[in-house]
């Protein structure tokens, strides 16, 4: 876990020092700086050191929440970050429950009625989440919902009705492998000795699937799901530029364009480190569904 | 093949040799992924003779004909056939222009990330030890990191440009053939037959290319089928964000992204390169499932 952190911070501290003067990359474009400033700035950055001091020196203040100040917004970068979080957490959050949701019932479902129309819907449905651009799915579903329609709004953060678009975008994007998975693994359940042995005991259709066959069947999907959490966060980059959600992915991509360094690494630390958080959980999760890969201290 | 027999069909009383034809065409498509194979030759007929086949130039504007119309609908002309941009360029024609961008970078960068990818797996299965756990690490490293992000610090550093989206989708491409081939040499390496080519002084690297890559070589052709599409995907997205493939060069991401505002008022903007996208990751997903299915089903937990 650490090691990663080390190697990710390693990763973001390296690109600063691979172009020229990393002084530059701390200059918001089109100002100079007097000799002095730039020699000070120098010594902060410890660039008459050797690059370890220098790795330190940026890690040691990355640590402590100094990522420096952003050269657009004037201030220090983590409080920008920290007042953008929760509208991220927010929105990955309620689309990834969306989206486990989703894909677990319409895998279950695609899967029980095989070989129907409802069975052909859900599988389109996830073809269509596999194969789709995000931004594009976006775009369609507010041309549909927020132009054509007109029932709902087509961006930023306000009251439930704003969720409904980004978060149906995220939830269809991440259930549509789910539910595939979900469909595969059941079908293979269904078929195995238990099952019929459940079925001949008289059990009825419903409990057979829900009781017997759904709790060995979704210990795939879910191991999928649970690694799905990360992949939400990067996801939301996207969704987020396209709704206009007033986020840390949009922050991100409104950094790139206006060249802010500082910021840039700040949110990409960050996201490393909530990635890692999640990553975390779902081993956490993994081992909570399938008691077999619990490691017990003997 | 019972079913091929022509048997006269019971409730019409009529013999079904007349179309035998349209039953085996039926067949096939049931069993070959025949339209998305279409779709990915069409496509690359269609990248490679880009100027040809593109009845405008993608750069041309004029600007009489901004956010006109595709064919099909009211004021439309056969000039532009897909409708026009934002400055008047004929959207079919970058459209063309564009498949030739994300292809290439597909393609290129699913060859060198197989490469590395297989050759990084292959070699820790056979080494093991401290090298196979150095390697992994990497893997995990890689795997462990916001892609995304990391892409954005980079096009803040380097400024974007075409060899920095192969650069930073190679590095993120080949983890995922090192895990799966390592896997495959690490079960290879202990097969009686490994043990004696071994027994009869093959060198490691004999025993690797000889004995060990054709095993692992299926596998590598189903994850890099795979993985095309979610490298287009993932091409377009960075086009989209403004870190991919710098304009004027029509990349499909970032056309919609240029039309993203056209939404409300002339749709097809941003959304017939988008259907672009859309249509070639289908196709391409669809062929990997099938290839998956029919040469190495065991990786059905893929994707």
């Amino acid at each position: 876990m650490a090691a990663v952190m080390v190697g990710i911070s390693m990763i973001v501290f390296g690109l600063s020092r691979l172009t020229g003067d990393p002084r530059l990359l701390y200059m918001t474009q089109g100002t100079r700086w007097s000799q002095e400033v730039w020699d000070a700035r120098g010594r902060e950055l410890g660039l008459d050191k050797p690059m370890v001091v220098q790795y330190l020196v940026w890690a040691g203040n990355a640590i402590q929440g100094d990522f420096g100040d952003s050269l657009w917004h004037k201030r220090n970068s983590l409080r920008i970050i920290i007042e953008k979080l929760p509208a991220t957490l927010q929105l990955s959050g309620i689309s990834y429950l969306m989206a486990v949701a989703l894909g677990v019932i319409l895998g279950t479902i695609s899967a029980v009625t095989r070989g129907t129309l409802v069975d052909i819907a859900v599988r389109s449905f996830a073809l269509i989440g596999q194969a789709a651009p995000p931004f594009w799915l976006a775009l369609i579903l507010i041309f549909f919902f927020a132009v054509y329609l007109d029932i709902l709004p087509t961006s930023r953060r306000g009251d439930w009705t704003h969720f409904v678009l980004p978060a149906t975008t995220l939830a269809w994007l991440g259930s549509a492998g789910l539910a595939r998975l979900t469909r595969s693994s059941l079908l293979e359940v269904l078929d195995s000795e238990y099952i019929k042995l459940a079925r001949a005991k008289g059990v009825s259709t419903n409990k057979v699937i829900l009781k017997h066959a759904l709790k060995n069947a979704l210990i795939a999907p879910l191991t999928v799901a649970a690694i799905l959490l990360a992949s939400f966060l990067s996801g939301t980059v996207v969704v987020e530029t396209v709704f206009a959600w007033p986020g840390l992915g949009r922050l991100a991509v409104d950094a790139t364009k206006n060249n802010d360094f500082p910021l840039i690494t700040g949110i990409t630390v960050i996201f490393a480190g909530l990635f890692l958080i999640s990553s975390l959980l779902a081993d956490l999760l993994y081992a909570y569904i399938d008691p077999r890969i619990r490691i017990y201290d003997s | 093949m019972i079913r091929d027999t022509p048997l006269p069909d019971t409730a019409t009383g009529r013999s079904n040799l007349r179309v035998p034809v349209l039953g085996t065409v039926y067949r096939w498509i049931r069993r070959y992924p025949v339209l998305p194979v279409m779709i990915a030759v069409g496509l690359a007929i269609m990248a490679i003779f880009a100027p040809w086949v593109a009845p405008a130039h993608p750069l041309e504007s004029d600007l009489d004909f901004i956010a006109h119309p595709p064919v099909w609908m009211e004021d439309g002309t056969f000039d532009y056939i897909l409708g026009a941009d934002k400055i008047g360029r004929d959207l079919l024609s970058r459209i063309i222009h564009g498949s030739r961008i994300s292809l290439s970078v597909a393609f290129i960068v699913i060859i060198c990330g197989s490469l590395i990818g297989s050759a990084i797996g292959i070699a820790s299965g056979m080494a093991g030890g401290l090298w196979d756990e150095i390697a992994m690490r990497i893997v995990d490293l890689v795997y462990a990191t916001p892609f995304l992000l990391i892409a954005l610090v980079a096009a803040v550093v380097f400024g974007t440009s075409f060899q920095l989206v192969l650069t930073l989708l190679t590095i993120f491409s080949w983890p995922i053939f090192a895990r799966q081939t390592r896997g495959l040499t690490l079960q290879l390496k202990n097969m009686d037959y490994v043990a004696s080519a071994r027994v009869n002084s093959a060198s490691q690297f004999r025993i690797a290319f000889r004995h060990i890559m054709p095993g692992v070589f299926n596998t590598v052709v189903v994850i890099a089928t795979l993985q095309i599409g979610s490298l287009i995907l993932t091409e377009s997205v960075l086009s989209y964000l403004g870190v991919g493939i710098p304009a004027p060069q029509p990349a499909w991401g970032s056309m919609v992204a240029d039309g993203r505002e056209f939404i409300t008022t002339a749709w097809w903007v941003p959304v017939m390169p988008g259907a672009a996208i859309f249509l070639t990751v289908f196709a391409f997903n669809f062929i990997g499932d099938w290839l998956r299915d029919y040469l190495d089903p065991r990786l059905r937990q893929i994707h």
